[in-house]
């Protein structure tokens, strides 16, 4: 690993839009500061073409190899993004920043190459991506689902917010099927359900409840 | 599983699991044995999934916070905290420094308990038992103060957007000081215990070997990569919370002890140094305390009301016991977050598990996988299935009893 000194996070991003230029989509680094003394910790938030992930992360690993923490993904609708998290320089005092480089995929093509061969911890990751949002990672060395079980329909991705999304159908409130009914008796009696309870709306102001 | 007409052959494929009464996910395992030896190892998590992020995608950052309490038993700070500290980014909330310094202390506490509680059940798969009594009994101190502090063993519900929901009154103070003292005089003794038996250093020394390279490609974090050598701890790299007035050193396995090997010993090792700076945090914490507010904003609607108007993104992030915990948080101007993701520490650290298992006997399963501190006992029930033969199941106390036998086989040839 050729391992290039620790760099301020505007380093890092003048680092990526030479190499990157026009590619590079959207670049920002927050900041927070918390306790008394209000230390600052940096996040850096990259955008970058679809075609450029593999080698922005490659790049990352080029500067000091990151940890990877998880993908997130977002419906944006029309498109879903998935969010690579990663962080670099661990171990320096408060020097770790959190980098996250971001793809946008049409729903019309949902694929995105793994990343598995660079880091081959990102395989549960990949994994998940491919069940919740009904992403393809080519050449990912193990697609079986990980989280959801084998009976679970083919073709519903529980992170969408389009109808490919949980449908109403297979929600079941708890509320609305009740205790089981072959069950001991519960040492203190249920409580009968209050009829005016659908009535009540956000506006409208019902006393007890907010007693404190 | 062909109803007996194959041949049974090499390798066996030995199933484990699926369920582990306290991880967030169940863990199915499958190996492929050869004779005692494991060859090749495959999981299946996901028995429990419970779906906590397509519902928290349904409520209100508030109702989230006490949702995140829920998503693991042990980690009763670390998942609240990391939500709340993505929604405080995101709305521009200024936590009281005096928060943040509780927030310090129940996060310090929690680590105490969950490292006692998983010495007691490392102790407790290598059949010493008395010694898993012990570390449990001790476990039990901080778990009243936690009580104390928060009103509750479990699920605090102290983390509060903006804030903490209790505070630390000078009536707690004294015991608190009495429960640290009680640490710092029984940890010498539980190091003594721990480090100097020969018996956990047999089992435990060159089992379940994770190199530092393993480490970094398979993403694991907190104590298990520490044993590794990774120096990577969120308190000491990326500051939060009070850790930013802090002087917080990673803890890694120190050379007296033959330097880190990342085996489970290492593992143990770790943990027992991080109660003692867990310790030292809190005593810091108590002593800088600030005076002032606890809460951003005391009126719920109020607070509803600037987070239903806020968008934008970002990262929560702690160091759980486990290891790094992080949460990314998407708003967009409505109640619920359009995304929420959680990433806990077993996350990471699961794919660990495969070079760690790889060439070590079935005796050795139980303590290997519960050295990454899977949250509590490794294997709940087992089913050995012979190739072509009917489902054998082996149960947790047949594993652990193997477990046990091997011990006591070692001390035997001493």
């Amino acid at each position: 690993m050729n391992e290039t000194p620790h760099l301020s996070p505007r380093e890092i991003i003048d680092l990526y839009k030479t190499e990157f230029g026009a590619g590079i989509l959207d670049a920002r680094i927050t900041e927070r500061g918390e306790g008394t003394k209000k230390t600052k910790s940096h996040d850096i938030w990259l955008r970058v073409e679809r075609a450029l992930l593999r080698p922005a992360i490659k790049k990352l690993i080029e500067i000091r190899f990151p940890h990877f923490a998880v993908i997130a993904g977002n419906d944006l609708g029309e498109e879903i993004e998935l969010l690579y998290i990663f962080s670099v320089f661990y171990g320096t005092k408060f020097g770790e920043y959190m980098v996250t480089i971001g793809v946008k995929l049409p729903k019309t093509d949902l694929t995105v190459p793994t990343i598995t061969d660079l880091i081959p911890g990102a395989l549960l990751s990949e994994r998940e991506k491919q069940e919740f949002f009904g992403i393809t990672v080519t050449d990912i060395p193990d697609g079986r689902r990980l989280f959801l079980p084998d009976d679970f329909p083919q073709g519903v991705y529980p992170w969408r917010k389009d109808d490919t999304g949980i449908k109403p159908e297979m929600v079941r409130e708890l509320w609305t099927i009740g205790r089981p009914k072959d069950r001991p008796v519960p040492p203190v009696p249920e409580k009968k359900p209050v009829p005016e309870e659908p009535v009540v709306k956000g506006e409208e102001k019902t006393s007890g409840g907010a007693a404190e | 599983m062909n109803g007996g007409t194959e041949k049974k052959s090499i390798p066996y494929t030995v199933p484990i699991g699926p369920v582990h009464p306290a991880l967030k996910e169940p863990v199915m395992f499958t190996f492929q044995m050869e004779g005692e030896v494991v060859r090749s190892v495959d999981f299946a998590p996901g028995n429990t999934h419970r779906g906590i992020e397509w519902m928290g995608m349904r409520r209100n950052p508030v109702q989230i916070v006490h949702l995140t309490d829920r998503i693991c038993g042990i980690c009763g700070i670390v998942h609240s905290l990391s939500f709340a500290r993505a929604v405080e980014q995101i709305a521009e909330i200024e936590v009281p420094p005096r928060a943040d310094y509780i927030r310090t202390i129940m996060h310090e506490f929690e680590r105490i308990q969950s490292h006692l509680l998983w010495a007691g059940v490392a102790a407790h798969e290598l059949g010493f038992d008395s010694l898993f009594y012990l570390a449990w009994r001790v476990r039990e101190q901080s778990m009243d103060l936690i009580e104390n502090i928060t009103g509750n063993r479990v699920n605090y519900a102290i983390v509060q957007i903006g804030g903490v929901r209790r505070d630390i009154s000078d009536d707690q103070r004294p015991l608190i000081e009495r429960g640290l003292a009680y640490y710092r005089g029984l940890l010498d003794q539980m190091k003594n215990v721990f480090l100097n038996d020969s018996t956990i250093r047999m089992r435990c020394r060159d089992h379940g070997l994770l190199s530092y390279r393993d480490a970094q490609l398979l993403c694991a974090i907190g104590p298990t990569a520490r044993a590794s050598g990774v120096s990577m701890d969120v308190r000491h790299d990326y500051p939060y919370c009070a850790y930013g007035d802090l002087d917080v050193r990673p803890v890694l396995p120190p050379a007296e002890f033959g330097g880190p090997k990342g085996d489970v010993y290492d593992r143990i090792i770790v943990r027992l140094l991080e109660i003692a700076q867990s310790i030292d945090i809190i005593r810091q914490c108590l002593d800088n305390l600030p005076a002032g507010e606890i809460l951003w904003e005391k009126k719920l609607p109020k607070l509803l009301l600037t987070l239903k108007k806020v968008q934008g993104e970002a990262i929560g992030r702690v160091e759980a016991p486990r290891g790094e915990c992080m949460h990314y948080v998407r708003m967009d101007g409505n109640d619920a977050p359009a995304t929420w993701k959680v990433k806990a520490s077993s996350y990471s650290n699961l794919m660990s598990w495969i070079p760690m298992l790889k060439g070590e006997q079935l005796a050795d399963v139980p303590i290997i996988v519960a050295s990454i501190d899977p949250c509590m006992s490794c294997t709940d029930r087992v089913s050995v299935i012979r190739n072509g033969g009917s489902p054998d199941y082996l149960t947790k106390e047949e594993l652990t009893r193997l477990s046990h036998e091997k011990t006591r086989r070692l001390i035997q040839c001493r």
